[in-house]
Parts: structure tokens; sequence; C-alpha cells
């Protein structure tokens, strides 16, 4: 178990105050909601629609990690593992209208009755998931 | 200067998804598997990220424009609909097989391992017949 004062959790909340603040950057000068599945997913749809904005965001995303690298990252163990879970992950976002950071993040800092339920849903449907995965035996 | 202005908020969220250790799905699978050896890390994460995000939250939807004049663009915070509880229901399905949501995915992408680009193919396939479906 890792105690409150573990570097682990000063990195979560320092790296949470800092996804906060890019949610507050791009929320008080582009007046745009910070969902890295709506921003994506507006990307490939409307082509040539007010693109800038979107895809500096998902540049900004990536260029930390290019620069400093991922570190540890336990991948998927098969293709066909990402595949279903990729699937899962792109239509579900987008029928349901935003991800960890849309409904998880901004919708919760909004007060959004509509992200608590869409949070409390994924939530637990992923929590279920895992625990058929992993102690239920399925695979 | 809007392409600079999202550049640096994604700059953030990038730099805040590294150090908080979201990019690494064993972190994210640790949250989830609440009956095995729990991490809490994704709890403070959150709870940092909302804490620090809702007083630009208060100030915009009073203020209905961004600093820089734009409109803002603040969603229906009521509505819950069969599309929303659905859509959230099979994106935690995916999130548990994998402990990877979108923002880690683009994130993992500079890894360079191949397993993070068949996973960010099938999220934009997965959108794609979404959007194919509606039209």
């Amino acid at each position: 178990m890792i105690s409150m004062n573990s570097p682990e959790v000063l990195h979560a909340i320092a790296g949470g105050m800092l996804i906060g603040a890019g949610a507050a950057t791009l929320l008080l000068l582009n007046g745009r909601i910070a969902g890295v599945s709506g921003i994506l997913g507006n990307v490939l749809r409307d082509a040539l629609g007010e693109q800038g904005w979107r895809v500096g965001f998902l540049l900004g995303l990536v260029v930390p990690a290019v620069i400093l690298g991922t570190g540890h990252a336990q991948l998927p163990p098969h293709w066909y593992w990402a595949v279903g879970s990729g699937l899962l992950v792109g239509a579900g976002t987008q029928i349901g209208s935003g991800c960890t950071s849309g409904h998880g993040v901004c919708g919760l800092a909004n007060l959004s009755t509509r992200s608590l339920v869409a949070t409390l849903v994924f939530m637990t449907s992923a929590m279920l998931t895992v625990f058929f995965v992993r102690h239920g035996g399925v695979l | 200067m809007k392409f600079l202005t999202a550049l640096c908020a994604g700059l953030l969220f990038g730099a805040g998804l590294l150090v908080s250790g979201m990019t690494d799905p064993a972190n994210v699978l640790g949250f989830l598997d609440i009956f095995g050896e729990w991490r809490p890390q994704l709890a403070f994460v959150m709870g940092a990220a909302v804490l620090t995000a809702a007083p630009s939250f208060w100030f915009m939807r009073r203020r209905r424009r961004s600093l820089l004049g734009a409109s803002a663009d603040m969603p229906d915070r009521r509505r819950i609909d069969k599309p929303l509880l659905v859509g959230a229901t099979m994106f935690g399905v995916g999130w548990g097989f994998s402990g990877i949501c979108p923002g880690p995915g683009l994130v993992l992408l500079a890894s360079g391992h191949g397993m993070a680009y068949v996973f960010m193919a099938a999220v934009i396939a997965g959108m794609w017949l979404v959007q194919l479906k509606r039209n």
C-alpha cells in the first residue's frame, strides 16, 4: 500500500495540477474544453473546420513525451487485445461525448451532473472489466 | 494565436500526464483493480486536476467569452440520455481491458512501441465507425 506522502502520490498531485492548468489554459484563452476524445474525433470528422487549435493541443500533448520519453509503460499483451480495447474506447467516447479528460476532469470541474454520471458509469464498467479479467478467471 | 495558446495548454496537459504516472497503464489498471493491490494515484490526479481547473470553469460560466475574445464552448451540464450511458459503459470496458484512455494513448505514441500505434489506430477506427453511422 502506498502512503500519503510517497513520491507516487506527490507526483500524482503535481501531475494532476499540471493537467488542470492545461484544461484551465484552453478554457480561459481558447474558450474550449480540453477533452481529448472530442478534440481527436472532431479532427477526424471536420477536416475543413476550425482545426488550428485542435492540432495545436494534440501536438502539445505529445511533445513532452517526445522530449522526455514515456518511461515504463505496460502495453497490451497482444495486438487483438489492443484492437478490441481501442475500438471500444473510440466508439464509446464518441457515443458518450467524452472520456477521462472531457467528462472526468473538465466536466467535474464544471460541476456538470451529466459528466458526473458519465464518470461514475465508465469507472464502474472499467472496474468490473478489470475484476473479471484479473480475478474472474475469464482469461 | 489560437494555435499557440492551445499548444501551450496541450504541453501542460501532456507534461501532467507524464509526471502523474498516468501514461503507464499499470498505474491505471492498479487503480481500477480495487480487489487487487490497489494503487490510489489516479484519484489524486483527478482530484488535483479538477480542483485546479474548477475556478476557471466557474469564471467562464459567468463570462461566456474567453480572455482572447473567442466565444466559450460550454457543454450541456444536465442532459442524461441513453447515448451518454451506453457510450460511457463501452468506454469503461475498453479502458478496463488496456488501462489506456485517449490522452495517454496519444502520449504513448512517443514511446515508439507498435502496440501503442495499434491501439490508437483502433481508437480512430472506432470513432470513425460511429461518425459513419451517424451520417
